[in-house]
């Protein structure tokens, strides 16, 4: 079996000359369909500019990542956009919703904006999706209505909505209390083992960690592949 | 698409104030764009108006050979009815032309006339008077007499004289008085006053005499033929054109207004230009104040628009959506500053009816519909760069924070 994603001696590095800081030195990575990978490391050491690259959002300097099969490095910027669109979802660790849409409206936005327009389905699937997260009480509040740990879960619907094949969490949780954080992970777990969603999600908490059947840590630039649990 | 629309229009109501403010903006600069088309265009009426109605568009005579030694220095009014009094240059042909000419489309009326100078004489009081011979059915025709009448009437037999009221105030006579005609010809006829008129123009209420066709044939022996032809048209805009059509197809001297007028059309070409300048102005206003407005609207939203591109929106959909907000603040700006316009023009009467003093503007000449484009147009314009600005924003830059 083929990995979803398979990176190949990555190397990230920013700014030029003097300033120029090697980030990513040659990392390899593979992530299997329906991984639960936490993402480690010390601050500094490259995890959101990884889930970055992963994400299509930024191209590494060198070395190759594929996922699908696709050639990744070498697409067109317009090729990446609708990739991401269909392929990936994302969770941030400071919601970014839009913040004059409802709950219900910013979820269902990447089904629509591939549609051009909002249909009845994804409004079915968005509202499925925030019952699922337990905001069936919540759906047509403004996003600034909602608190912390209401929003990440709008943003894990909303990352979920396109059926991605993977979801980049980063420090999902860095911004919640420890109860929002643990249901917050708890669905995640529970999308992961339903679906089969891949996810990888970076963290400073151990707990949460734990929680992950895998554990990959950037150290020095690469990844060094952590225990995986049974 | 559907979609960029709800979310331009989203933006726009999610800070109503900042786009009520922004829409009142462009509605005033709307509005004073057709404020100035209205007034511009008014005045033009007003003064062609005020100018050309009380003469004629076209004139006609017959080809003069000489006619500047025939002019007297110094002598203000009188200079062209002195011409032709000269008689060398009567029109002797006019039924030969005439029916040609009334057939023309455009030419609403045409009136005959013998003119030539002399004197009114009451007692021992004499005023020179320029006499003007005219059909009795077209006293009106040309000048509105009829309007300007301040007693009597306008019937003229062989024996009445219509004068302008300064002339009669000047001799002391009123309606029914009997006055003596004296052409420069020598002939000398007593008349009675039928009609004061009062057209407020000096050169024909201090001068002027009208008399009948056949009276001012007496006067100036002149059994046959006529001095020239006055002609109105339906639309005193095409006097030129008519003018040399009229020449091309008759061979005779055919003059239409605006020749005498050159300074009137100067003033009205200055006005017109100076009215676009200030429409410029306005416009760009609009544009300057729209693209301002929504360069700090973009700002503002750097963090969604990085997240929209994270979420698979295309640079083409974000510039979509802020150029749609230009043209809905353009169109909605549009239309209430043309409704503004309108509402406040319709109470000012047209040009042609308005009172002396009052504010000559055209509620009919506000080109509303031009406004209405060239603000969504420059709308759109305006909103280029702030869109092509929030598609350049990086996704990268604002999820980190
Ligand atoms: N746009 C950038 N320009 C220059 N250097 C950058 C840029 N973004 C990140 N870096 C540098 O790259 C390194 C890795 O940053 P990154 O944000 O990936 O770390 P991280 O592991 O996510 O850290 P944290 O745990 O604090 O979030 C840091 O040293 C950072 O200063
Ligand atoms: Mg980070």
């Amino acid at each position: 079996m083929t990995a979803l994603v398979e990176v190949r001696n990555l190397v990230k590095t920013y700014g030029e000359g003097e300033a120029e800081t090697r980030v990513l030195k040659g990392l390899d990575l593979d992530l299997e369909t329906g991984e639960l990978a936490a993402l480690l490391g010390p601050s500094g050491s490259g995890k959101s500019t990884l889930l970055t690259i992963l994400g299509t959002l930024m191209r590494p300097t060198s070395g190759s990542h594929r996922m699908l099969g696709e050639d990744l490095t070498t697409a067109s910027d317009r090729d990446l956009t609708e990739f991401r669109n269909r392929h990936i979802g994302f969770v941030f660790q400071f919601h970014h919703l839009l913040p004059d849409f409802t709950a219900l409206e910013n979820v269902i936005f990447p089904a629509a904006v591939e549609a051009g327009r909002e249909t009845r389905e994804a409004r079915e699937r968005g509202r499925e999706l925030l019952v699922r997260v337990g905001l069936e009480h919540r759906m047509d509040y403004l996003a600034t209505k909602l608190s912390g740990g209401q929003k990440q879960r709008v943003a894990i619907a909303r990352a979920l909505m396109n059926q991605p094949e993977l979801v980049l969490a980063d420090e999902p949780t860095g911004n919640l209390d420890r109860e929002s954080a643990m249901q917050v992970m708890d669905l995640i777990g529970e999308i992961n083992g339903r679906e089969k969603t891949t996810f990888l999600i970076s963290t400073h908490d151990e707990k949460i960690a734990e929680i992950c059947r895998r554990q990959i840590c950037v150290v020095d630039g690469r990844a060094e592949m952590g225990r995986e649990r049974a | 698409m559907l979609y960029g629309l709800k979310i331009a229009f989203r933006y726009l109501t999610a800070n109503k104030t900042q786009t009520g403010l922004l829409i009142a903006g462009v509605a005033v600069g709307v509005f004073v764009f057709i404020f100035m088309s209205a007034l511009i265009g008014g005045l033009a009426v007003f003064l062609v108006q005020r100018t050309v109605g009380d003469i004629a568009h076209v004139t006609i005579e017959a080809p003069s050979r000489d006619p500047v030694s025939l002019m007297p220095e110094g002598v203000e009014a009188l200079v062209v009815e002195q011409r032709a009094t000269n008689q060398r240059q009567q029109l002797r042909t006019a039924d030969a032309f005439l029916p040609l000419i009334d057939a023309m489309p455009g030419v609403a009326v045409t009136s005959q006339q013998i003119v030539g100078n002399g004197f009114l004489v009451r007692g021992v009081v004499t005023a020179p008077v320029s006499v003007t011979g005219v059909e009795t059915d077209k006293v009106s025709a040309i000048a509105n007499i009829e309007k300007a009448l301040k007693s009597g009437s306008t019937d003229l037999s062989n024996s009445t004289v219509i004068l302008g009221s300064k002339l009669a105030d000047d001799l002391g006579v009123g309606v029914g008085q009997v006055v003596r005609l004296q052409s420069d010809q020598g002939v000398e006829r007593a008349v009675v006053i039928s009609g004061i008129f009062e057209l407020g123009v000096e050169a024909l209420d201090a001068r002027s005499a009208i008399v009948s066709l056949a009276t001012a044939r007496t006067l100036f022996n002149l059994p046959q033929g006529i001095s020239r032809v006055e002609i109105k048209l339906a639309d005193l805009n095409q006097a030129p054109a008519m003018a040399e059509r009229i020449a091309a197809e008759t061979g005779l001297k055919a003059t239409p207004w605006t020749e005498g007028n050159a300074q009137l059309l100067d003033g009205l070409r200055a006005q017109a230009s100076s009215g676009n300048l200030i429409k410029a102005f306005a416009l760009i206003t609009i544009i300057i104040g729209v693209a301002s407005a929504l360069l700090l609207s973009t700002y503002r939203r750097r963090p969604e628009i990085g997240i929209m591109r994270a979420m698979g929106a295309s640079r083409g959909f974000v510039i979509f959506v802020f150029v749609l907000q230009g043209a809905l603040i353009g169109v909605f700006g549009g239309l209430i500053g043309a409704g503004l316009g309108y509402a406040s023009l319709l109470p000012f009467p047209v040009p042609e009816l308005a009172p002396p003093g009052g504010l000559p503007v055209d509620v009919r000449q506000g080109a509303y519909g031009l406004a209405i484009a060239l603000t969504a147009i420059g709308a759109v314009l305006a909103s280029i760069l702030p869109a092509r600005a929030a598609a350049r924003v990086d996704p990268v830059s604002v999820i980190g924070q």
